[in-house]
């Protein structure tokens, strides 16, 4: 059985959750533990931090933000952002990842994905790729969507599910924050392509966005932001589109 | 005291923060002479089926762990710790399991993605400590490519391309293919179910 998975992203820059979060019941709506915990007891199957900081500083809050969340928050946790390296890797699992995501580092080095499943296992490597609309084709792009790299999106799919990628996570540079819904076209060609399960990304605008990220891209889990940060849906109403639709998911989980 | 055993495999510190938000007294203990002072035992484990098995001979944990077993210390393995429990795995044909379970592990068939990277959901297949009698629907976190198939010992079994054992549970020893550690509050209302039986066997 194939079971469609929900995953709220929050952006972290210095411990602190960026942008669009309108949460008014929250004490501390910035604070990323508050609102993991708040959107696990809400049913979400996963949560990823993407960390934004670029500083090393920052870095060590973003270990402590994790530390924290594992304290409390008992569904697998993906954290991205800066990884470089199987010693970042170590960091983050050893302070209470589940999963980690690596992007740009592993364009510039393959072998990085290779390493760090070889270390940790596969099942901790989601490799996230920022793809854009290239005249013909789908291309990579790096550093936030703002470096080309002349690769093919389908044949870097192909490659880093040959070194050890556990899941993907494939968000349409073009769509993101556009609200227009995920670049289905795209998801279905990578889904086509790949070995290991694929996360949409990018330009959710609202429920029935992510019904099409699973119906028509083929994509095995959903990911957004700023409908649940601004509170236009809940966990609940998106399982529930997904459930009307035909899908399988985990019930969404009432807070106690 | 639960003794979760720290054999220098993967990140064991989520394990024990469950275990001890359930309520239980957990600790990490990496010295197998230790294990007197267990009153359950917990075993978890990440990675390849051959890796986990080197690990545990590597800091010499076989023994005892089976002594203790024996003695009818509570004992749950978690994932690999889990398929640690039968007599081998085909994805490392050369290491040989604690053999307690006379079955294989083998790689999921019919599966649509490998590694099952997704929460699933169980089917009773018999009254247990994990699964008592009138237990809601069960929906636990799995991350694998390798599965045990159904034997008398199974107390769930899910599916995922083909059906497969989730939990086994035989005298005192119990085990789980998904992360209970992962599985929000149902995970959590497990592994206090474990830590209740370790206090009132």
């Amino acid at each position: 059985m194939q079971v469609a998975r929900v995953i709220p992203c929050l952006d972290v820059t210095d411990g602190r959750v960026v942008k669009g979060v309108r949460f008014v019941d929250l004490i501390d709506a910035g604070d990323p533990v508050e609102l993991a915990r708040r959107y696990a007891a809400e049913g979400a199957d996963e949560i990823t931090f993407l960390d934004i900081t670029a500083s090393s500083d920052g870095r060590n809050t973003m270990l402590d933000v994790v530390e924290r969340c594992a304290e409390e928050v008992f569904v697998p946790l993906t954290v991205g952002g800066g990884v470089r390296s199987v010693e970042d890797a170590r960091s983050l699992l050893r302070a209470g990842a589940e999963k980690i995501g690596v992007n740009s580092a592993a364009v510039a080095n393959p072998r990085l994905i290779e390493d760090i499943a070889s270390e940790f296992g596969s099942q901790c490597v989601v490799v996230a790729i920022d793809v854009r609309r290239t005249r013909d084709r789908f291309e990579v792009f790096t550093h936030g969507g703002r470096s080309a790299t002349g690769i093919d999106a389908l044949a870097w799919v192909e490659q880093v599910c040959t070194l050890g990628a556990g899941e993907l996570l494939v968000t349409s540079m073009d769509r993101d924050g556009t609200r227009e819904g995920y670049d289905v076209d795209l998801l279905a060609r990578i889904s086509e392509v790949s070995t290991v399960s694929l996360i949409a990304s990018g330009g959710v605008g609202g429920v029935e966005d992510l019904v099409k990220g699973i119906t028509q891209g083929h994509a095995d889990a959903v990911l957004a932001a700023s409908i649940f940060h601004l509170q236009e849906a809940t966990i609940q109403q998106a399982k529930d589109a997904l459930t009307r639709a035909g899908l399988v998911v985990r019930p969404a989980i009432a807070p106690k | 005291m639960i003794l979760i055993v720290d054999y220098g495999i993967g990140n064991l510190r989520s394990a024990e923060k469950a275990l001890q938000y359930s309520g239980a007294q957990a600790s990490l203990i990496a010295d197998p002479e230790r294990v007197t002072e267990a009153t359950g035992i917990v075993l978890p484990g990440v990675g390849s089926f051959g890796r986990c098995v080197e690990a545990l001979d590597a800091s010499q944990w076989r023994k005892p762990l089976l002594e203790a077993i024996g003695r009818g210390v509570p004992f749950l393995g978690i994932c690999v710790g889990f398929q640690m429990l039968y007599e081998g795995s085909d994805e490392s044909p050369d290491h040989e399991g604690l053999g307690l379970i006379p079955a294989r592990v083998h790689r999921l068939v019919g599966a649509p993605r490998l590694p099952q990277i997704q929460w699933n959901r169980l089917k009773v297949a018999k009254p247990s400590t994990l699964f008592p009698d009138g237990i809601d629907e069960q929906w636990m976190y799995f991350v694998h490519s390798f599965a045990a198939p159904v034997t008398p010992e199974t107390s769930s079994t899910t599916h995922y391309g083909q059906t497969f054992t989730a939990s086994v549970e035989f005298s005192n020893v119990m085990g789980v293919q998904f992360h209970p550690e992962k599985s929000g509050i149902q995970g959590l209302e497990l592994l206090a179910r474990f830590a209740q039986r370790v206090e009132a066997p």
